[in-house]
């Protein structure tokens, strides 16, 4: 019991490093990024390279792949996204929009990496050793990666409600127009939030490298999990989507070890659309009117 | 029910001629260009399908997949034993019912959520009968070994498509069109005005599901193997809504003005650009994005619009001279 | 793209026949229609297009096929099939009927094979399949008798695995007791529904078994639990992606078992790269005889040309199905097709996987399972031709 416990918060970690980023996309950004998990992938591809090639330690070249993609996506937000912002009249042309634009952006994205680096399927070794935890052993890549979760999930946490320019975001995500109003620059705080979402993702990636198996063309994998996390969680609220990837974690992992492993997907989209009946505002969202 | 008019009798008589035209690809080439037609006939029914519901609605499903799958599905398990045409019925009840169920559940579901839901809807069913095949039978795949050749597969599918522009435009012309057109202009308008909106909204989902279905069971024969991953494909639901949103959704025949440029560019880039395909189609994207904002038909109909302000300008000089 | 379209409609309306090809070439166009992108674009990446490029770049470095009294190069079309089976049948028909290529090389994978096969058979293309090992190959080559199938069929796989398994049983190196998982899609059930009644014939006692969605990485509840059931052996018919997490799990919980065998990807050079000394003695579909220096050879060439080890199973194959259609090319001296389908039935054929010599259009003799062994995927079952070595148990890792 302990194990699958265990286990399952183990895996909330992957879950959750592949789902913040989104949910500051799409919550305050205002773009359902459908190139998400191509950003995931190139993580784990930039992590692989630094590390077989100039041997630098995955966690250590976050410091170099955190401002790398940082930049970058506040580039694609710049010149391909932000047009469609300023253009939609209201959220759904936005929403449309965006699906279409993002989707455009995939294919390129996974185009580029294909040209790069192949096809084939790629991993490497690193930190794959056994880790004990209540007498069961863990891969110590896992428990890595979910530290580091834990830490970008706290400090994200700390820097949406205890700073200042997170409340900015906040602001926006709640209503764009009244934060205008109080003198926030929307515009700029939309890209900061894509920007920085795009880096999470890129570190969730290659965190992700240390222990999954990849390759060019299976981002669409992670965009599915994250997507799912996010509208269980509210979209936005990272409180939420952190709580959804420990419900999905432990509830895959309790389906896997006591029913049937087959049924582990099913019980994730069970989950999401029970959620998404009950409470289409996600876990910790309020009711809109 | 009006009775029609000249201009209606006119497109009528146009759209029996252009289906009968390209009824008669398979007596010119039974290769490449038939194969094109296929794909650009399959798209067609599956977006004009998917138009009925999300042209008046405004909801983006992305369940095309799941009632697509039904539909494959339902030909696949029971081929050796069925009639065929009893299976297609049997494809479109399944994909109708299931539409019949999520509509009831989820129509009240706004905007993002419904699009979320139905690509979650669509993965789920995917994963069950998986499932289910692995648990109950022996075998993961099915053969689907039928005469039915590619232009047999290509008539089919041609008159399913006729079928759905014929209920569209008979929806369009019933109450029931009426009643869309008011809950797509305001719904809480509609709702004053005693329209019952939920039933509106689940009926045309199962009439637009259900045709999906039957699309999906025509198409089995032409895999001849079916697997979940394969018959759930979620790019089919992808493909749908943009080549259906590319065309533009306020008309008819919308659609399939987005369709037959899409699947041509597709296959361009596939042979002309093969190593770079995901790039090409990547930035052919992006540029559809940004040039065409509301599908060609919007580009069309804001040209028509400029070109009959132009043509109504000199001719008003004209009289005043 | 306009012009395009425009074309494409003028040659539909005028009803003009495509221009027949070209009499006197010197030329041979082939044409390949596989996944470069989709789900199997990485299986195509490693398996398929690698083998495709060194065997038409050493027919032209060669100067060519003799077919008959004319030395012919080869002009290669390549088309992505983005793993999707309309897309696929499109390509074939364009490969067919506007690109006109002389022959046809095998699409990738079980089900765009038999997807596209009707289409290849109405054109009268040899169909040479090297990447679909299921037990419906009789049935297909039956319905298409141009189509010629291989990688050998679940059921030889299987009984590979189960004899490897009992072998070492039966020298008393492991016990009775065996964890059997599997991934559920086709590929995994025809797998196991050939192996589990052989190993409960040959004596075995199955204390887990389990199987779980195409796709999953996280696989750490499932070694668990097949952990608890504490078998002697653990067999699992698995995809890449799985087959390197299993494999990760089963080193990292501890799952201490004399025959560790995992399916699909077992046989990457990538597998021994990330697991290393740890590899040493896993098995899984697939092996190779490098003793045999024709292999040994095509493994130098194929690395020295594409940068890349071959994979130690579907590859070697899909090589020598291109060496059979070139052998059966000029030994027929011609490019009819039908000929050539015939001398393709008929003839025996020396490839880097052995002599091929096709029954009802089934290849019978495939190596079936390989075992790391000092950095090696050496054959260690199979069905017909020789072995590498004979299976040894698994050090602990």
């Amino acid at each position: 019991m302990t194990q699958i416990i265990v286990t399952g918060i183990l895996l909330s970690g992957t879950y959750a490093l592949i789902a913040l980023g989104l949910t500051l996309q799409y919550g305050v950004a205002r773009i359902m990024n459908l190139a998400n998990g191509e950003t995931l992938v190139a993580g784990c591809f930039i992590a692989m390279w630094l590390f077989t090639t100039l041997t630098i330690n995955p966690i250590v070249g976050l410091l170099l792949i955190a401002p790398a993609a940082f930049a970058a996506n506040w580039a694609v937000y710049r010149v391909a996204l932000e047009p469609l912002v300023k253009r939609a009249k209201n959220r759904g042309q936005l929403e449309v929009d965006s699906i279409l634009a993002t989707f455009g952006l995939l294919f390129l994205f996974q185009g580029m990496m294909l040209l790069t680096f192949g096809g084939e399927y790629f991993n490497y070794t690193f930190l794959a050793q056994r880790f004990d935890i209540f007498g069961s052993g863990f891969g110590l890549n896992r428990v890595v990666a979910f530290a580091a979760a834990v830490v970008i999930a706290v400090g994200l946490y700390i820097f949406l409600y205890h700073t200042r320019y997170g409340t900015a975001m906040r602001a926006v995500s709640a209503d764009p127009k009244s934060a205008n109003l109080v003198a926030i620059d929307v515009a700029r705080t939309a890209a900061i939030a894509f920007a920085l979402g795009g880096a999470l993702t890129a570190c969730g990636g290659a965190l992700l490298s240390t222990f999954y198996t990849f390759n060019a063309s299976m981002g669409v994998v992670f965009t599915m999990k994250a997507l799912i996390i996010v509208i269980m969680g509210g979209v936005g609220d990272v409180r939420g989507a952190v709580l959804a990837a420990i419900i999905l974690g432990v509830a895959e992992t309790a389906v896997a070890s006591l029913i049937d492993p087959s049924l582990t997907l099913a019980a994730t989209y069970t989950l999401f659309i029970v959620v998404l009946l009950f409470r289409p505002q996600g876990i910790f969202g309020r009711p809109t009117s | 029910m009006n009775s029609l008019s000249q201009k209606e009798i006119i497109i009528g008589i146009g759209g029996v001629l252009a289906f009968a035209l390209a009824a008669c690809l398979p007596l010119v080439d039974q290769g490449y260009y038939l194969s094109l037609a296929v794909n650009i006939t399959l798209y067609a029914a599956l977006c004009t399908a998917w138009t009925l519901f999300s042209g008046p609605t405004h909801y983006v499903s992305l369940a095309t997949a799941a009632f697509f799958g039904l539909g494959t599905y339902a030909v696949a398990l029971w081929v050796d034993v069925l009639p065929f045409p009893l299976l297609v019925a049997f494809g479109a009840l399944a994909a109708g019912a299931l539409a019949g169920i999520v509509g009831a559940a989820t129509l009240r579901l706004s905007g993002v959520y419904f699009v979320i839901f139905t690509l979650g809807l669509a993965e789920l069913v995917r994963q069950i009968v998986t499932w289910a095949q692995a648990t109950f039978t022996t075998r993961m795949g099915l053969y689907v070994f039928t005469d039915l050749r590619e232009m047999h597969i290509f008539w089919m599918l041609l008159a399913l498509t006729a079928v759905i522009f014929l209920t569209g435009w008979l929806i369009n012309r019933s109450r029931l069109g009426f009643a869309m057109r008011i809950i797509g202009d305001d719904e809480t308008v509609a709702r004053h005005v005693g329209i019952d909106t939920a039933k509106s909204k689940i009926v045309l989902f199962i009439i637009s599901g259900a045709f999906i279905g039957i699309a999906g069971a025509i198409c089995a024969p032409r895999y001849g193997y079916i697997q979940p991953t394969s018959a759930f494909n979620p790019m089919t639901s992808f493909l749908v809504v943009i080549m259906a949103l590319l065309g533009g959704t306020r008309k008819l025949w919308g659609p399939i003005v987005g369709v037959i440029p899409f699947v041509i560019l597709m296959d361009f880039i596939t042979v002309r650009f093969s190593n770079y395909m995901p790039v090409a189609m990547g930035l052919s994207f992006l540029a559809i994005v940004f040039l065409l904002p509301n599908g060609v038909t919007g580009r069309l109909e804001q040209a028509w619009n400029k070109f009959q302000s132009r043509k109504s300008a000199p001719s008003s000089t004209e009289t005043a001279a | 793209m306009k012009r395009r379209t425009l074309f494409a409609a003028a040659i539909c309306a005028a009803g003009l026949t495509l221009a027949p090809a070209a009499f006197a070439q010197d030329v041979i166009k082939i044409g390949a229609s596989a996944p470069k992108t989709g789900p199997l674009g990485g299986g195509g990446a490693m398996t398929h297009w690698p083998n495709i490029e060194l065997w038409v770049h050493e027919i032209n470095e060669a100067g060519g096929l003799q077919v008959g009294d004319r030395q012919m190069t080869i002009e290669l079309i390549e088309y992505d099939d983005q793993t999707n089976p309309e897309i696929a049948i499109q390509n074939i028909q364009r490969l067919a009927t506007i690109d006109n290529v002389d022959f046809i090389v095998t699409p990738y994978s079980t089900g765009i094979n038999i997807a596209t096969a009707p289409m290849i058979a109405q054109h009268g293309y040899p169909h040479i399949t090297t990447s679909a090992a299921t037990d419906g190959v009789a049935e297909f080559a039956q319905r298409w008798p141009n189509s010629f199938w291989m990688l050998g069929t679940a059921t030889q796989l299987a009984v590979g695995a189960v004899e490897a398994f009992s072998k070492l049983r039966d020298a008393g190196e492991i016990g009775d007791t065996v964890a059997l998982l599997y991934v559920g899609d086709a590929f995994g059930q025809e797998h196991i529904n050939a192996a589990k009644p052989l190993l409960l014939e040959a004596g075995f006692d199955i204390v887990y078994e389990a199987s779980y969605p195409f796709g999953t990485q996280d696989v750490a509840p499932i070694i668990a639990a097949a952990k608890a059931a504490e078998p002697d052996s653990f067999m699992a018919f698995s995809y890449p992606g799985d087959t390197f997490a299993l494999t990760e799990q089963a080193q990292i919980q501890g799952l201490e078992v004399g025959a560790f065998y995992t399916g699909v990807g077992t046989a990457f050079p990538s597998f021994r790269d990330r697991f290393g000394d740890a590899a040493e003695g896993i098995m899984g579909i697939g092996g190779v005889n490098l003793d045999d220096p024709k292999v040994a050879d095509y493994f130098d060439r194929h690395e020295e040309l594409t940068g890349s080890e071959p994979d130690y199973w579907a590859s070697a194959t899909t090589y020598a199905g291109l060496q059979v259609l070139a052998q059966a090319i000029e030994e027929t001296g011609s490019l009819d097709r039908a000929a050539v389908i015939e001398t393709i039935q008929n003839g025996t054929f020396d490839t880097v996987i052995g002599t091929i010599d096709f029954v009802d259009n089934v290849n019978p003799n495939v190596w079936t399972v390989g075992q790391w062994r000092d950095g090696k995927f050496v054959a260690v079952a199979a069905d017909g031709i020789a072995v590498g070595a004979e299976p040894v148990v698994k050090p602990a890792w």
